[in-house]
């Protein structure tokens, strides 16, 4: 388990330096640079040169990406091209928001996921069909779209929740839960679709092996043979899905931030995007990255917890 | 292009490919068929609903949504198809050639692969468009790149497959060059799973476009793009909802009809039929009682009258009658495909989802078994009759211990059991299968054990709950040779001990010379013959079991030809009208074309045949 554990940790190092690289070459690729965005409308050559320098753009591409990683390693990510604080303090001002709705996001996925699929695969017939339809337009609903009808109905028309922002938990837990609902439901809506779909297809499979056919021969109660090793085996893929609908999720985040107004990472990166600045959109690049480790590590762990033949491996 | 074919001819399939066909054909003729122009500006009547001049409404400058929302997927739909040609093109070349030149460039791909998969593709776009204002084609491109990783793993795999196919091998060693085996060996396999994987990443990229052009990084306004359009309604969503209508329901009628469409070919490939998928419900077996003879009260379980109908129709047991007698052993004998594991299983009400036991009586030990309902049998397996499946490995979950599985077993048969009561009867369970070190045994994954050593706790915990029968089907089929004598030597013991009785189903009549005191033969649904073990071997009255025993090697003499039976077992819908057995028989004569009555000899049992053997047959020699 620990040799498990270190080589997915090792594994992750490439992954971060690979997509911080990928990030400074693209930069470099493109016409036109940082200092550009900095100076605006000023076309001064002087002034041109001399925020250059100062952003170390006057230097060699293999210079600037080991700077930035010797920075990256002591926690310095560099400056916002606009504001000018450093990014790793406005990287952690957000992450709270963040978290905040991936983690319900994922709770509510995994609770109400399982839940359906559950259901689809032990009653069958028209509740199972009418199951598969409704995930089918759940995970093709654009989710700025559903975004949009929630607010409509909920927020606009019965005025249950509040139309945008956020309010920190410590400030006020019920206003918290309330700010949250609306973007959560809309977040997870596509990935409790994936993994109803995903659990139904799990305990389907299982169910239809020898080895639940000899438990029912044994005499074991449906309840014990279900809860116990049905769900055990079903749950070993529905898990990596899991792990990939979680990374899914992170994209979903920038568009859900964006339209409720929640002042995440994702909104980070949307208005980074926008104002092209970089260093602030590397800061969310490697966040996010760190996320899939550790999402990625997570599912590994639950894995070889739940299979006996992987440590063995 | 099969696959295309099928997903046509499927209803659900047939209407995807037209909503699709239709949206790409009406936005690619959008300056024809466009009613306005999508800049066309009319101040009075903005936010318009649907009306007959405008058929989708106006938004927020009286421009006609209609013509917007066709004009729009020229954008959207463009940059969603370059993203699938990056993907396609992309995810085959590096999959097929990783399939089939492996080595250093698969694991090269695989890595990549590895790479591409665990990056949150969303970000990755906006830092694109960061430095590539509004170019989506840029943006696009490079989400087909990141998604081609999961596709090359599919192409990678299906050619690694073709690839050692003997055709492909000799097309190879015929000298036919790399690209050509490729080209016409290679894709052709690789099409079926491909074109569902573009289907269901359209749909995708198509809801990644909407989200781009909702945060207003597409193509820059005025020029329409379907995000954009969710973006304007957005703005308008007090003044006039409706334009969330047209503007989200394209999109989502367009990735609806990807997302169907892609299962539906997926379907399609891997040959699935439409037939109700299993579940829980379903896997129990319904029961109809139907008239007929009495059961025997001094038989342990009685059947009589029993036939199976499986889900598609088809009668694969028909009319089946045995008695088995305390403590004694019944052998079930017959070729494959007879319907010896069907009958055992309609016994215990295990059979296949769908499938409908109909019977005249089931009874055990006194009871009604076809009054039970399935809470009723779950009390009646294991503790009353145990069951013994053929493959011992598959029969055990991989995931616990030997030791876990044989306590639940446990516990759930001696309800009340303290756990030191548990452990011990655990250990005496696995002495009395003979496995040696039970607390070694206890600790092992079915995967650490020998299919013989498997089928010892299987048989340990068929013997948990103590029953009164024990249904053993094919117990040895799956076993090395060398192990199959000392399982049944284990079953004869534990039977003569216990003194419970066995229903052995086999098609090896040495196993039924060496254990049973009686013989059921059964050829194509129907028991065809029924007496005691020895006269079975020195009067068979049936022509089949007189044609199996003289086919049986175990009774060959040694040097001469062993005589085989000709033929084979009619499949179940395609039976015989008249006997069964009549086309493979020696003695068939016109008479045979008739049903058959089953003719009772009182003491030893019945047959089903109009011209009975008189016990002078060969491979008798017992």
């Amino acid at each position: 388990m620990l040799r498990l554990v270190g080589g997915r940790l090792l594994w992750s190092v490439p992954l971060l330096v690979v997509l911080s690289a990928l990030t400074f070459l693209l930069a470099w690729l493109t016409p036109g640079d940082a200092a550009r965005v900095v100076l605006g409308t000023n076309t001064d050559p002087a002034a041109y040169a001399q925020v250059r320098s100062q952003l170390g753009l006057d230097r060699s591409l293999p210079e600037q990406y080991g700077a930035w990683l010797a920075g990256a390693v002591r926690g310095d990510l560099g400056r916002s091209l606009f504001t000018g604080e450093p990014v790793s303090a406005i990287v952690d001002s957000r992450l709270a928001v963040s978290l905040s709705l991936l983690v319900l996001s994922a709770l509510v996925i995994a609770v109400v996921g399982v839940a359906l699929g559950l259901f689809g695969a032990l009653r069958g017939g028209v509740p199972g069909r009418l199951l598969d339809g409704m995930s089918v337009v759940a995970m093709s609903v654009p989710t700025p779209w559903l975004g949009l009808v929630l607010v409509l109905v909920f927020a606009v028309e019965l005025a249950w929740f509040p139309v945008t922002g956020y309010v920190p938990v410590a400030q006020s837990p019920g206003g918290w839960a309330l700010a949250l609902a609306l973007p959560v439901v809309c977040l997870a809506a596509g990935g409790v679709a994936v993994i109803a779909k995903q659990v139904r297809g799990a305990v389907v499979e299982v169910l239809g092996r020898p080895c639940v056919r000899a438990l029912r021969a044994n005499g074991l109660p449906a309840r014990r043979i279900i809860g116990r090793h049905v769900a055990r085996n079903a749950a070993l893929p529905v898990v990596s899905v899991f792990g990939v609908v979680l990374i899914g999720l992170l994209g979903g985040s920038v568009v859900v931030e964006q339209l409720f107004a929640l002042p995440g990472l994702g909104q980070l990166a949307v208005t980074a995007a926008a104002q092209h600045d970089l260093p602030v959109l590397q800061g969310v690049v490697l966040c996010f990255t760190v996320l899939v480790v550790v999402v990625n590590l997570l599912v590994d762990l639950v894995t070889g917890w739940l299979d006996p033949r992987v440590v063995a491996r | 292009m099969s696959a295309w074919r099928a997903a046509v001819r499927r209803p659900l399939g047939a209407l995807c490919l037209g909503w699709l066909g239709l949206v790409v054909l009406a936005c690619a003729g959008a300056d024809l068929l466009a009613p306005y122009d999508p800049q066309e500006q009319d101040l009075a009547s903005v936010y318009s609903g649907p009306t007959w001049a405008h058929w989708l409404g106006t938004d927020q400058l009286g421009r006609d949504v209609l013509s917007r929302v066709l004009h729009g997927g020229q954008v959207s739909l463009l940059v969603v198809g370059q993203a699938l040609v990056a993907y396609l093109v992309l995810g085959c070349a590096a999959g097929v050639l990783a399939g089939y030149r492996r080595g250093l460039l698969d694991r090269v791909v695989l890595r990549v692969s590895d790479l591409a998969l665990a990056m949150p593709t969303v970000v990755i776009l906006l830092v694109v468009l960061a430095i590539r204002p509004h170019d989506e084609s840029a943006a696009m491109i490079t989400l087909g790149v990141l998604s081609a990783a999961g596709l090359a793993r599919v192409v990678r795999a299906s050619t690694a497959a073709v690839r050692d196919e003997p055709f492909v091998a000799a097309a190879r060693v015929a000298g036919l060059t790399t690209p050509l085996v490729l080209g016409r060996h290679v894709l052709p396999s690789v099409v079926g799973p491909v074109i569902s994987l573009v289907a269901l990443v359209a749909g995708s990229a198509l809801l990644v476009e909407a989200s781009l052009g909702f945060l207003g990084l597409g193509v820059q306004p005025p020029e329409p793009s379907w995000g954009g359009l969710i973006a304007e309604a957005s703005q308008a969503i007090y003044r006039q909802p409706w334009l969330l209508v047209p503007s989200g329901g394209v999109v989502a009628l367009t990735a609806i009809a990807c997302a169907v469409l892609g299962d539906v070919l997926r379907d399609a490939a891997d040959d699935r039929t439409s037939r109700e998928p299993l579940s829980w419900q379903r896997m129990r077996t319904r029961v109809v009682r139907r008239a007929g003879a009495p059961a025997d009260g001094a038989a342990v379980l009685s059947v009589r009258g029993l036939s199976v109908r499986l889900a598609d129709g088809t009668t694969v047991v028909d009319d089946v009658g045995f008695d088995l007698h305390p403590g004694t052993a019944l052998g079930l004998v017959g070729e494959s495909g007879c319907g010896k594991t069907m009958t055992v299983s309609a016994v215990l009400r295990l059979l296949p989802p769908g499938a409908v036991v109909e019977a005249a009586e089931v009874r055990f030990a006194g009871r009604d078994l076809l009054a039970l309902d399935e809470r009723g049998m779950a009390g009646v397996r294991g503790g009353g009759i145990g069951y013994l499946a053929q493959d011992p490995v598959a029969s055990l979950d991989p995931l616990f211990t030997v030791g876990d599985q044989l306590r639940e077993a446990v516990r759930h048969h001696h309800r009340g059991a303290t756990g030191a009561e548990v452990r011990r009867r655990v250990v005496e369970l696995l002495e009395d299968v003979r496995l040696p070190d039970p607390a070694g045994v206890q600790a092992k994954y079915p995967h650490e054990l020998s299919g013989g050593m498997a089928q010892r706790v299987a048989i340990a915990r068929a013997l948990a709950g103590e029953p009164a029968v024990l249904v053993a089907d094919e117990p040895t089929t799956a076993l090395d040779v060398t192990v199959q004598a000392g399982i049944l030597d284990l079953l004869r013991e534990l039977r003569e001990r216990t003194g419970m009785a066995l229903v052995l189903v086999t098609h090896d009549w040495g196993v039924v010379a060496d254990t049973c005191d009686a013989a059921v033969v059964m050829y194509a649904g129907q028991v065809v013959e029924r007496t005691d073990v020895r006269r079975v071997f020195a009067e068979p009255r049936h022509p089949y079991t007189a044609a199996l025993l003289a086919a049986d090697p175990n009774a060959a003499e040694p040097g001469a030809r062993l005589p085989v039976l000709p033929g084979s077992v009619p499949a179940p819908g395609h039976w015989p009208r008249g006997c069964r057995f009549a086309p493979r028989c020696a003695f068939a004569t016109a008479d045979c074309a008739r049903p058959v009555p089953v003719t009772d000899e009182p003491l030893h049992g019945s047959y089903r045949c109009v011209h009975p053997r008189s016990g002078t047959t060969t491979g008798a020699g017992r």
